[in-house]
């Protein structure tokens, strides 16, 4: 199976600032640990939100929002994809990562293409694209 | 540990069992020279973690724990044996001569462990073994496959699978093996052979050779967990990279590769928009190391090219069927294996059309390798169809429906072969026998073209 971790953002991250080198050097052998045992698929940091955009959908409206975003605890700061044979496997690995502080490192499990069942055919996906089309028709006033 | 109940502790263990167990079996591989012992050995540590973790949660560094509690055993058993040979066991255990009979443990165990993993996967994979000898030894070892779960894998009965397991430790020890990863020319040699397992244990999964599933993705996972911390250790073997190049971009087509029933949908009829562009992009990343390696291009490297062909065409129309040819051109020259060429003409047929395919199929009509090879008949079924020569279309596909053993293939090629009397678009027909045979990169018939350097 397939998870994705997500790293949230503090206000050193939004800052900018760069984790301390002892942290890197950690970091990087615990990916380095990571590509040895073929679990990391990938995996990046991401930039502060006072670099980010939002697009926001309302009818045919967009709406473009520019960052910085507040309450940096939603933030995400950065994540990783690891291939792993079940979730227990992936909190073993998430538990030696060198993080501190009170983080808390989220691992959410990417849908399998058995979880979709049949709705994965192309038919049904068709079908299923048609319907929220009407679905949408149908809920404007 | 707390907030942990015994429920979640049993998996806990089991994934660090997951993580640790072929570095642990290979440590102590090192240390007592005994594959069979060692693994037993692990096994105890396993049984004594899930005895004390659930109380007392998982230690901070469990490797070293299940490491130093396997080594305990191994001196409690050393002290029994030489106990039961009446030798002056207390004298021997205080010496520090090597030759005493009990190894230096604790002096081993402060090696470097960095090639605990490789040399597990070099005995497992040790050429003095049959090739599913070998393959049933990596999942065992590598995977942590239950015999039960290889059984499965492999469509044969446990008690086959676990007297595969056991006269393959039996002939290693027999053979005195060494347990040293060895250096240069014969690290190639062994990691060839390596290869050829991965790309075995892959295959049985990317188009099962026999029974009622199509594909097994979980055999494809393992291959490709155990190529990719091959190409991480091994950066500037070409080879390596190629096989790893070539299981990603397979494995990238695994979910549109099966139909809403289990049915194959053949490579040039799967919705590429299913295809899992991760994985496409490691594959072609990996390619393209594989190819600054190392010109000319070796087997792995060459099958993983044409795979990469297939990834860059966005329709199944915009393949580069000329580039393919030359690929299996190479391909053909390298290992003058009959299968390639029946990929190749396959090729050449999309390439240069049917007729063009038809006379390189018949050149190998009476290739003894390929009697009873059911992609044979279906290929030249289906350029017969393509050529409007219905009646003897149909006699080639259903001689291939009667070959196959896969339910799911045999149920296609019979499906085409009432179709083609009737059929209003050969042409469309034709396509579909693209998966089955041309495309090299997933087709069954590699399975009986190891790779190799």
């Amino acid at each position: 199976m397939r998870v994705m971790v997500f790293v949230p953002g503090d206000e050193n991250s939004e800052a900018g600032k760069m984790p301390s080198q002892e942290l890197i050097a950690k970091m990087m052998k615990f990916n380095e640990e990571l590509v040895k045992a073929g679990v990391m698929l990938a995996g990046d940091g991401l930039t502060p939100t006072s670099k980010a955009r939002r697009v926001r959908f309302s009818g045919s409206h967009r709406a473009v929002i520019d960052g910085p975003f507040a309450e940096s605890k939603e933030i995400v700061a950065g994540y990783w994809i690891w291939q792993v044979q079940s979730i227990d496997e992936a909190v073993e690995w998430l538990k030696r990562a060198p993080f501190d502080g009170g983080i808390e490192v989220t691992i959410r499990p990417v849908f399998e293409p058995q979880d979709f069942g049949r709705e994965l055919t192309p038919e049904l996906r068709q079908k299923e694209a048609r319907l929220r089309v009407e679905v949408e028709r149908r809920s404007k006033p | 540990m707390s907030g942990e109940g015994v429920g979640t502790a049993r998996s806990a263990i089991e994934a660090v069992w997951r993580i640790e167990s072929a570095r642990l079996i290979g440590g102590l591989v090192r240390i007592v020279h005994d594959l069979a012992l060692a693994e037993d050995l692990a096994q105890e540590a396993l049984l004594a973690a899930m005895e004390h973790w659930p109380s007392t949660g998982i230690p901070e560094n469990p490797s070293a724990w299940l490491m130093t509690t396997a080594r305990n055993r191994a001196v409690d058993q050393a002290r029994r044996r030489q106990m039961q040979a009446g030798k002056h066991q207390e004298l021997a255990l205080r010496s520090s001569e090597p030759s005493s009979g009990v190894p230096d443990l604790a002096a081993a165990i402060d090696e470097d462990l960095g090639d605990d993993l490789l040399r597990l996967i070099l005995i497992a994979c040790h050429p003095v073994l049959s090739t599913e000898a070998r393959a049933a030894l990596t999942l065992r070892l590598l995977g942590g496959l239950t015999t039960a779960e290889i059984a499965r894998a492999f469509l044969a009965s446990e008690p086959t699978i676990a007297q595969r397991i056991a006269r393959a430790k039996r002939t290693l020890a027999e053979a005195r093996v060494p347990f040293e990863v060895p250096r240069g020319g014969e690290l190639s040699a062994r990691l060839s052979s390596v290869l050829e397992v991965l790309y075995l244990v892959f295959n049985e999964g990317y188009s099962a050779t026999k029974g009622n599933r199509w594909t097994r993705p979980e055999l494809c996972e393992e291959a490709l967990r155990l190529g990719r911390i091959l190409a991480e250790r091994f950066p500037r073997e070409a080879e390596v990279h190629g096989l790893l190049a070539l299981m990603e971009l397979q494995a990238s087509r695994l979910r549109a590769r099966v139909g809403p029933s289990g049915e194959p949908v053949l490579l040039l009829d799967q919705d590429r928009s299913r295809w899992d562009q991760l994985l496409v992009h490691r594959g072609l990343a990996a390619l393209a190391r594989a190819e600054t390696l190392c010109q000319p291009l070796g087997p792995c490297t060459l099958q993983a090219a044409i795979a990469g062909a297939h990834a860059r065409a966005r329709t199944a129309a915009e393949t580069d069927w000329p580039r393919i040819v030359a690929l299996y051109d190479a391909l053909s020259q390298l290992t003058g294996s009959p299968v390639v060429e029946l990929n190749r003409a396959v090729a050449v047929s999309f390439a240069f059309g049917a007729a063009a395919g038809l006379e390189l199929v018949d050149a190998l009509a009476d290739e003894p390798a390929l009697a009873s090879y059911h992609l044979l008949p279906s290929v030249r079924g289906d350029l017969l169809l393509r050529l409007g020569r219905r009646g003897e279309a149909r006699v080639e596909l259903e001689r291939a429906a009667s070959l196959a053993q896969n339910a799911w293939e045999k149920a296609l090629l019979l499906g085409r072969a009432r179709a083609s009397l009737g059929a209003t678009s050969p042409g469309r027909t034709g396509e579909s026998g693209g998966d089955a045979a041309a495309a090299p990169s997933s087709t069954p018939g590699l399975a009986s073209e190891p790779p190799r350097r």
